[in-house]
């Protein structure tokens, strides 16, 4: 509610709708007496002190009729609204419940309905029905109603598909009980915002059928009714027309910004909760000399979103020309994130800070605009998870990979065509002329993922960024993928970084592992200490329960017990105090420090 | 029970062909194979949920029951765990409450979770209620596809020991399908290898994994990622 008053448009909204409804209460008892006090000494006045929107034929307060018509407007514009959702929803669920033939005859006539022009359908419907108040809000509702089946329908389409819809149906739930309750809660809140909508449609629609002679007949009165009524006369007396027409104009306008508003306030309610406390301030820490051979030098890394979420916690890394840095760690351990801060590809409104971010010997941020463009463009490659992600399906594979010459190396049409091929042959590809011509979705899972380091492998990359590269693809597939980054390593002298939850492809493919959880770095070791001498009691834990085609099926795996606190939770001392078997109360009360263990590798634990 | 020349067509593709599987009483059987393979085709008509010919033998319709790959989107976000715990309950009113409680604590889920909402809960607690929930309706066969491929590594391990102790404890017979060999090694007694519609090997899961009989078994073996053979970095001379 509070966020519906924050934008203009839904205080607008809430208070003229307000308004609205106290106008329909209290107008009637209040001015209805003046309403319909017939004053022949004053009829047909235009303005007056007396009469500020003037007098009708029989010389009553316009300013009145219109304030107690408000009940009737709005009333009738809530029936309509009621009668046209509640058939379009029963219409729009039907086609879940009934069989197969049934089904389709109620889809085929909503569509036909939908096709048809919603004021046609009501005047016509309002005309059979009969003259009158009772006819207009049958006939508005008859057109309000396809709008609601076809939205219930899709809504309803989508909820059935759902796994909790197929579970309750394996367990013997009738059609009709999964229908109320699991498809229409879960579809409710659409339709209920799509209601605030199509009342302010009904309003208009009633005062116009009103206006045009098939709504409210005299002696009741409408809006609509008052500005037929008063039409006669716009160009004599003004007032009398623009009373009315101002009030149906507000009401409009009322409802409209209020379902708009109502709408944005439900599309955001997704957004994470949390408080709107700024994170603290970085402090300031000693970052050391730049490390002059590495080819990326992260110091302080720290990814926050407003309301205090904040996934990547003062993390740091360095990695070596050709050398392949696993980063592993669990969903929302802010892994990715991190990928993301390096290639500059944080979504608002996230924000990036760091006290240093080095790419090839230069400060990513301290470069100006074009440059910082280029280096990011020709020195560094992506590999996402989802390679049909990465890769515009409207366009031809060999003109994507040809497009990074074209832009940053400066190569012609022609040439830029033949490296691609050359490019899509290196890494494997079949047939790579063929293959260049076709579609991104004509390629398998495995051949699009090879195209995407392809594409990186266009300009000559000095890091290579992939996260959960393998992640959607087959076992198989995964591995050959896998032994192509080696190779692309080896022979470019990149230095890699490999962002996966899969500690054993990790500890497979690289060359030194960083463990991170709740968006800190815990441990940091070489890979060959990972699968027996992992130092952190969250690394250890990782790979002890990892099963593998030796574990003993006869002892129980281990777990974890409890959960990773959520980014916007991480408490002040040891993030995996809860859960950790060694836990002392100094863990909960102070953070450890990633310090030096041994030779090389870091590890952030008081208790090892 | 056993699964008799089940095929399943969508036009004119075959997603699974003619598959002849048994699932001996209180044994878990581990379907293992690729993304297309048609396992997980196979689970939704063992279960009910996709046409099939062909014929399963040895249990009727409601006696099968199936857990999802991700308990996120299994579970209705409107309703309490209670509430989809006692879904599947033909009970009187009074007796549900402490059916509800009995299934909850055998899937080793505090009690207090009943009155809370899916979304409060962790992936794996997540996926334990729809287990709960699955055992409710006392099923014959449950049919677990990919069951922790949505979990992270830390709950998997709970959620394995929890399938284990429920065929040791009540002989739970069950279809376990999975991508990951590793994990269907773990928790099978047989292993079946599906690739392509077709099932390709079919035998006791030490000897599948130990002495693979075809080619396709052994690629998939291989390609299983190990954590110890990673190396160091090269020394880079430049």
């Amino acid at each position: 509610m509070r966020r519906l008053l924050r934008t203009p448009a839904g205080l607008a909204g809430t208070v003229l709708v307000t308004a609205m409804v106290v106008l329909a209460v209290a107008g009637p008892p209040i001015w209805g007496a003046e309403a319909e006090r017939i004053d022949s000494a004053s009829i047909l006045q235009g303005a007056t002190a007396a009469h500020p929107l003037g007098t009708d034929n029989l010389g009553r307060d316009i300013l009145a009729r219109v304030l107690v018509a408000g009940r009737l407007s709005l009333t009738l514009a809530l029936l309509a609204t009621l009668v046209g959702a509640t058939a379009g929803v029963l219409l729009g669920a039907l086609p879940s419940v009934l069989p197969r033939r049934g089904a389709r005859l109620v889809t085929g006539s909503v569509n036909a309905l939908v096709a048809f022009p919603g004021l046609l359908l009501a005047m016509f419907t309002a005309v059979i029905a009969g003259l009158g108040a009772r006819g207009a809000v049958i006939g508005i509702g008859t057109a309000v109603a396809p709008g609601f089946a076809r939205l219930t329908q899709t809504l309803a389409a989508s909820v059935a598909g759902a796994d909790y819809v197929s579970a309750a149906r394996m367990l013997g739930v009738s059609r009709w009980r999964v229908m109320t309750r699991h498809v229409l809660p879960n579809i409710a809140e659409p339709l209920i915002l799509n209601f605030t909508q199509a009342l302010g449609g009904a309003l208009l629609a009633l005062a116009g059928m009103s206006f045009l002679g098939l709504g409210v007949q005299p002696p009741s009165f409408d809006w609509g009714r008052l500005l037929f009524d008063g039409f006669g006369r716009i160009y004599a007396t003004p007032a009398v027309a623009l009373g009315p027409a101002a009030a149906i104009a507000l009401a409009g306008i009322g409802f409209n910004l209020l379902g708009d508003a109502l709408a944005h306030a439900a599309a955001r309610r997704t957004a994470p909760p949390g408080t709107d406390a700024e994170p603290g301030a970085p402090r300031p820490v000693a970052l050391g000399e730049p490390d002059p051979d590495a080819v990326l030098e992260v110091r302080d890394l720290t990814v926050a979103f407003p309301g205090g979420v904040t996934p990547v916690r003062g993390l740091s890394l360095t990695i070596a020309p050709g050398e392949i840095v696993g980063l592993v760690g669990e969903s929302g351990s802010g892994k990715s994130l991190t990928a993301a801060a390096i290639g500059g590809l944080v979504p608002y409104p996230g924000e990036v800070r760091a006290g240093r971010l080095r790419l090839c010997g230069a400060d990513v941020r301290e470069l100006p605009e074009a440059e910082r463009r280029r280096l990011l463009g020709t020195s560094l490659a992506m590999v996402f998870q989802n390679p049909m992600a990465a890769l515009n399906p409207a366009l031809k594979v060999g003109g994507q990979l040809a497009e990074v010459a074209v832009v940053h190396q400066g190569a012609s049409r022609a040439e830029a065509a033949a490296r691609a091929v050359d490019r899509l042959d290196h890494v494997r590809v079949p047939e790579p002329a063929t293959r260049a011509r076709q579609h991104p979705h004509e390629l398998s899972g495995g051949m699009r993922q090879r195209a995407v380091i392809a594409m990186g492998l266009m300009g000559a990359p000095r890091l290579i960024v992939a996260d959960e590269p393998t992640t959607a693809l087959d076992v198989t597939v995964q591995r050959e993928i896998l032994r192509l980054l080696r190779e692309v390593t080896a022979e470019t002298g990149a230095a890699t970084l490999f962002i996966s939850h899969d500690i054993a492809v990790v500890g497979e493919l690289c060359h030194r592992v960083v463990v991170m959880y709740a968006g800190r770095v815990v441990e940091e070791l070489p890979v060959g200490e990972l699968a027996s001498g992992a130092a952190h009691p969250y690394t250890r834990a990782l790979v002890a329960s990892l099963p593998d085609m030796e574990t003993d099926r006869s002892l129980p795996l281990a777990s974890i017990p409890g959960r990773q606190p959520p980014p916007a939770e991480v408490p002040d001392g040891c993030a995996f105090a809860a859960r950790c078997e060694l836990a002392t109360a100094r863990c909960a009360a102070e953070r450890p420090p990633l310090i030096p263990y041994g030779t090389a590798r870091r590890v952030a634990c008081w208790e090892v | 029970m056993i699964i008799k020349n089940l095929t399943v067509r969508f036009g004119a593709f075959t997603a699974v062909d003619d598959v002849t599987l048994e699932i001996p009483d209180g044994a878990i059987v581990g379907l293992v194979g690729e993304s297309g393979s048609g396992k997980s085709t196979l689970a939704r008509a063992v279960s009910g949920l996709v046409p099939y010919s062909g014929a399963v033998e040895g249990v009727d319709r409601r006696g099968v029951q199936m857990v999802f790959q991700d308990p996120l989107t299994s579970l209705d976000p409107r309703m309490t765990v209670g509430a989809s715990v006692a879904e599947g309950l033909r009970l009187p009113r009074a007796a549900r409450q402490a059916e509800v409680e009995r299934l909850l604590s055998l899937v080793s889920l505090p009690v207090s979770l009943a009155g809370r909402y899916s979304r409060e809960l962790s992936g794996g607690q997540r996926q334990r209620v729809a287990i709960a929930r699955a055992l409710g309706a006392r099923p014959t066969l449950l049919v677990a596809d990919e069951i922790t491929s949505a979990l992270d590594v830390s709950v998997q391990g709970a959620v394995l020991n929890l399938i284990r102790a429920l065929r040791e404890e009540f002989g739970l017979t069950m279809l376990f399908i999975s991508h990951n060999l590793a994990v269907v090694r773990y928790v099978s007694d047989v292993v079946a290898v599906m690739h392509r519609g077709r099932l390709v090997e079919t035998g006791p899961a030490e000897r599948v994994v130990a002495a693979p009989a075809h080619d396709y078994t052994r690629s998939l073996l291989e390609a299983v990622p190990r954590l110890g053979r990673g190396r160091p970095a090269p020394e880079v001379t430049s």
